[in-house]
């Protein structure tokens, strides 16, 4: 194994949960502004960081906004002013910056968000489901999804260098989930601060563009000294150009993800599969789930007892859900009989989205698994060792009979 | 100069506007055009202050209406306290 530049023993150990876990890494990365509205479960992020200011221990102009919108409104104008920009918010606080999400990607501006994901109204629940990030899967933006709080830490300081990315400049969405992550206690190993510096290369890099007007190349950011006009009315004569690059930009994303994954291995000596995907006793197997999140640590386990009992099982974790690796996924699964796809949140008339992309990744192939959809978990429900190991069972025996009788299950819910 | 209209490879990134907004005439919107009766007229001013597209334009000697901007929203017409200016159909 290759030795890390900052070995074990040299990284800080700390007590933290997953949102603080968060706030350090947002510390270290020289963010120039932070706007933020608080909301459970996501608060402890921008109160810990708050503390960091008020204490002076960051030099960031911290926003105290009024509401998620005007969190992104405020997050959008300073990082088009050129500022390396950090917010972070859950469920109805996304939902209210919906509108701002696509101004953000459409304007190509790295900005880089935790989403604590949490369950959204009505009824109310402030607990764990994905319905909230897979509300805003078509924004444009970047979403990747963090299994422990370790790597929650690791992903914030690799996201400011993937949204910034030359190739990249798309704003990132850095997904834990509520509570299970947020509010549970793990040792954390954190890097000096100017190692962190110096992987992100200091403060943002801006890209040049060329304007006609101007007659040269100038920095992307507002800036009276070259005057741009960003974002402005653009009808069917131009819109459809203008959405181009970030069609291109995504396609780019893959690569930089996996790259920066590298990168971070050769810095700590931890990396999370090859960055897009992580995968776990897959190779030889007959029945294996994929899921996002924090569950990947249950499924996993269970996984590990069933091989010991003689089943062969398998869990794939998707790190990246956009760009969503559809080649990957079906290069990965090639061979295996049947696939369940674990989705907390669903589209209600339809499945969940993480089916519906593992659909799509395997449609154009001749051999194909067998696909079935579990929901789970939603608001929060524990998904507990017996009920992932009912989820492979119930695997087994779709692959036994070479059939699904039923697309959509329903798992750890009361009849 | 690039040939118009442009593919996506050649636009700047993130929406940026490459051209000034003076090559982009918007007077084609009006339906209403406003004619100012430059013998009611006093020079005062304010049409040249309310217009929302700075489409009044002062020759020095006479307040004029830039048509090629001139959306026809009727601000001025309404805030000319001699009442100078005429909303009249564009095309009629």
């Amino acid at each position: 194994m290759l030795k890390p530049r900052v070995p074990l023993e040299e990284q800080k150990v700390m007590p933290v949960n997953g949102d603080e876990a968060v706030a350090y890494a947002v510390k270290q990365c020289l963010v120039d502004v932070v706007a933020a509205y608080p909301i459970t479960p996501q608060t402890i992020i921008v109160e810990k960081f708050s503390e960091f200011v008020a204490n002076g221990e960051v030099k960031t102009q911290y926003v105290p906004v009024e509401s998620e919108h005007s969190a992104m409104s405020a997050c959008i104008g300073a990082a088009a002013a050129g500022a390396r920009t950090f917010t972070s918010t859950s469920a109805q606080g996304l939902a209210l910056m919906w509108e701002n999400l696509y101004i953000a990607s459409g304007l190509r501006l790295p900005i880089v968000m935790a989403v604590v994901n949490r369950a959204l109204s009505a009824p109310i629940n402030i607990h764990c489901d994905h319905s909230d990030a897979y509300g805003m899967r078509d924004s444009g933006w970047i979403q990747l999804f963090v299994e422990n709080s370790q790597e929650a830490y690791d992903t914030t300081i690799q996201a400011f260098k993937i949204a910034e990315h030359p190739e990249v400049q798309l704003p990132v969405a850095v997904n834990l989930d509520g509570f299970f992550l947020s509010h549970t206690l793990e040792n954390v190993y954190m890097l000096p601060d100017e190692e962190v510096h110096r992987f992100l290369g200091g403060y943002r890099k801006l890209v040049k563009t060329y304007v006609d007007y101007l007659n040269r190349e100038v920095e992307y950011k507002l800036d009276p000294a070259n005057p741009l006009s960003i974002g402005s009315l653009d009808l069917y004569d131009y819109y459809f150009e203008h959405k181009m690059p970030q069609v291109e930009a995504m396609k780019k994303a893959s690569d930089v993800v996996r790259r920066v994954n590298e990168e971070w291995y050769e810095l700590t000596g931890r990396s999370y599969g090859d960055g897009v995907i992580d995968s776990y006793a897959v190779e030889d197997a007959d029945a294996v789930v994929i899921v996002l999140g924090s569950s990947a640590g249950t499924m996993k386990y269970v996984a590990s007892l069933m091989r010991q009992k003689g089943f062969k099982v398998g869990v794939v974790r998707l790190r990246m859900f956009r760009p969503f690796p559809f080649s990957e996924v079906r290069e990965l699964l090639k061979g295996v009989k049947v696939v369940g796809v674990m989705d907390r949140g669903l589209s209600f008339g339809s499945y969940g989205p993480l089916y519906l992309e593992v659909n799509t990744a395997f449609y154009y192939s001749k051999e194909r698994p067998l696909l079935v959809n579990y929901i789970y978990g939603l608001g929060g429900r524990d998904l507990s060792p017996a009920m992932a190991e009912e989820v492979f069972m119930d695997l087994i025996e779709v692959a036994k009979i070479s059939e699904v009788r039923e697309h959509l299950k329903f798992i750890g819910v009361r009849s | 100069m690039k040939k118009e209209p442009r593919g996506w490879r050649e636009l700047p990134i993130g929406a940026v506007t490459y051209k000034l907004s003076l090559e982009y005439k918007t007077g084609g919107w009006r339906t209403l055009k406003p004619i100012i009766d430059l013998s009611k007229c006093t020079r005062c001013m304010l049409c040249w202050l309310f217009c929302p597209e700075m489409a009044i334009v002062w020759s020095g000697r006479d307040v004029l209406v830039n048509y090629d901007y001139c959306k026809g929203c009727g601000i001025c017409a309404y805030e000319c306290p001699v009442k100078a200016i005429d909303m009249v159909p564009e095309y009629s």
